[in-house]
């Protein structure tokens, strides 16, 4: 036993309690029957899987893969101007990094329950807009997908926009200037340069943005109005109200794989590899 | 002659602060030029609106005859060789120096990288990426880069200050030779008066923000027109009103008849290699530095001497 496995040792029990024993136990439940009350029953069966191709559990899947992805592109579409604007702010920048931070000093549910009182038929945009004469009904603003859409990129920009902003912070300011002295528009200069260096940084913002919109429960069960179920709503009526714990823990192992599938696409992608 | 460059007046200011002090300068095409000065004396942000990365406050700068004041970099038809290089560290060599041209949209921009990097040694190199190359090819990738668009003027930003003694006194003459060939004027900042004197056809000597002296380096050395000028570009002894280089300087036991001449203790003896330096303290104050042959076995450490020196090389200022 040397020096170093003792140092590990913190880790490898951290590792195997709180990560390996749950995935087991879930991984586990998956294979089990349904309790008539919730929880588990014997005898093995495979049957949550193959539940699970139904067209209605895909479909899920599928709209929840295609929010994520919706958001992170919105996020990247908006987080990497904000991400150079701050990174060449000069002396400021660190009051606009608080900026960015500043919504983390609240809780994330307070912070999506403050979105139903914007956008919901007597909210503050409906009312504004009424009273300006604007429009005369309501304009449906909440519970669609839209409204979800808006909740998770509100929710993930900060989460897309620190990662570019340490790659772009990095970046030889000097560089930007030789492209230009060599005759590169600023446009140009962007694609060229900036893009190409920035890459590490975007793929992590796409990982820490596409990951946890995927996964997410509480924007779209209180924007979405539980119309648009996500698959994380999914998972949660299965433990809560349809007391199905083992369809619960294959959905759940699903979500876990079509993440990892994301993430190493994303880690494969020709952006990313150039720079590792 | 033409002029490829022309200031006139130009001035940048900060906030409470002149970084350039009205410089005019014309440089003409073809010539390696030198601007020389201490660090803060404005040569960078000089060179930095020449490039068109700084404004001037005031002043304009020509370029071929023609006004480039208030054009951006990508208008002008300048190249800078950056102090750090400055090379895109996601392309390679060969990629570095098609950048500009591909930015040009050249049809031959291969080729025209290709014969770049053979003018500068490094074909074998064309495919590292700058990480994996030395300081001093990362420094030829830089030349090629900008000399391959053939611009009027090649702006170099003390592209030796990074590069170790012996590699930057070797590239002194390769960077030379590459002006020679290519017939590229260059205007080259720095800070090390050895590296000015030995390069330039002309240089200008830049103090607070203003040029002290323009002209060749035979000029601004032996005949100094301020005594910044004469201070900066090496040594110099001052007996009274007169400045006298070390090299102008004479020791001797005995005072010479018909010159002008000090007492003084020998303190020191620095063997420089090629010759020694008799570092003498004055009877009257103040320190002098004669430089003797090396061979010489006089003027030990505490002996009285005498400091003579030929009137012809005083230098004298107002």
């Amino acid at each position: 036993m040397n020096t170093r496995w003792w140092f590990l040792l913190p880790a490898r029990v951290w590792t195997a309690l709180f990560l390996l024993a749950p995935l087991g136990i879930v991984g586990a439940y998956s294979v089990l029957t349904r309790g008539d009350y919730g929880g588990v029953e014997a005898p093995w069966t495979m049957e949550s899987y193959t539940r699970l191709i139904d067209p209605l559990y895909l479909a899920i899947l599928w709209r929840s893969v295609w929010m994520a992805t919706l958001s992170t592109v919105l996020c990247a579409l908006l987080g990497f101007p904000l991400a150079l604007f701050i990174a060449r702010a000069g002396r400021r920048k660190n009051l606009w990094l608080q900026l960015v931070l500043l919504p983390f000093w609240t809780s994330f549910l307070v912070r999506t329950y403050a979105w139903l009182f914007i956008l919901r038929d007597t909210g503050l945009v409906n009312t504004v807009l009424q009273r300006l004469h604007v429009i005369r009904t309501p304009l449906p603003l909440l519970y669609n997908d839209g409204a979800v859409l808006l909740g998770l990129v509100y929710s993930f920009l900060p989460f897309f926009v620190l990662p570019v902003y340490a790659a772009l912070e990095r970046l030889d300011g000097s560089l930007a200037e030789a492209a230009a002295d060599l005759g590169a528009r600023p446009l140009s200069t962007l694609r060229r340069v900036i893009l190409p260096l920035s890459a590490p940084g975007i793929a992590a913002g796409c990982v820490l943005v596409f990951i946890p919109c995927l996964g997410s429960y509480l924007t779209p069960d209180l924007l979405g109005g539980g119309k648009t179920v996500m698959v994380g709503n999914l998972i949660q009526n299965q433990f809560t109200t349809a007391r199905d714990w083992p369809f619960g823990s294959a959905t759940s192992l699903v979500l876990m794989l079509v993440s990892a599938l994301a993430l190493l696409m994303m880690m494969r992608s020709p952006a990313t590899k150039e720079m590792l | 002659m033409e002029a490829v460059l022309e200031l006139r007046a130009i001035a940048k200011e900060y906030t409470g602060h002149r970084a350039v002090d009205n410089v005019s300068l014309r440089l003409e095409r073809g010539g390696f030029y030198c601007l020389l000065g201490p660090s803060g004396c404005g040569k960078t942000t000089t060179l930095r609106m020449v490039g068109g990365f700084e404004q001037p406050t005031s002043g304009e700068i020509l370029l071929g005859g023609a006004t480039v004041t208030g054009l951006r970099p990508w208008q002008r038809d300048v190249s800078t060789v950056f102090q750090n290089y400055a090379l895109f560290p996601h392309l390679t060599a060969l990629r570095n120096i098609e950048f500009g041209l591909r930015e040009r949209r050249a049809a031959d921009a291969r080729e025209k990288a290709l014969r770049a990097l053979e003018l500068v040694q490094l074909s074998a190199k064309r495919d590292s990426l700058p990480a994996q190359l030395s300081g001093g090819e990362k420094q030829r990738v830089a030349l090629a880069r900008s000399l391959v668009l053939e611009p009027q003027l090649l702006l170099l930003d003390e592209p030796l200050a990074a590069l170790d003694p012996r590699l930057r006194k070797a590239m002194r003459a390769e960077l030379k030779a590459m002006q020679r060939k290519t017939g590229i004027t260059f205007l080259f900042v720095t800070h090390d008066q050895e590296e000015a004197l030995s390069m330039s056809d002309k240089m200008a000597v830049m103090n607070k923000g203003r040029i002290e002296q323009f002209g060749t380096p035979e000029e601004v050395y032996l005949r100094p027109s301020t005594a910044f000028v004469a201070g900066f570009l090496g040594a110099i002894n001052w007996f009274g009103k007169a400045g006298v280089r070390p090299e102008a300087t004479r020791v001797a036991y005995t005072a010479p008849e018909g010159l002008p001449a000090r007492r003084g203790t020998v303190e020191s003896r620095l063997f420089l290699g090629n010759c020694i330096h008799v570092h003498a303290r004055l009877a009257e104050g103040g320190q002098a530095i004669c430089e003797v042959a090396r061979d010489e076995r006089q003027f030990t450490e505490g002996e009285e001497v005498w400091l003579h020196w030929h009137p012809a090389d005083e230098l004298r200022f107002e």
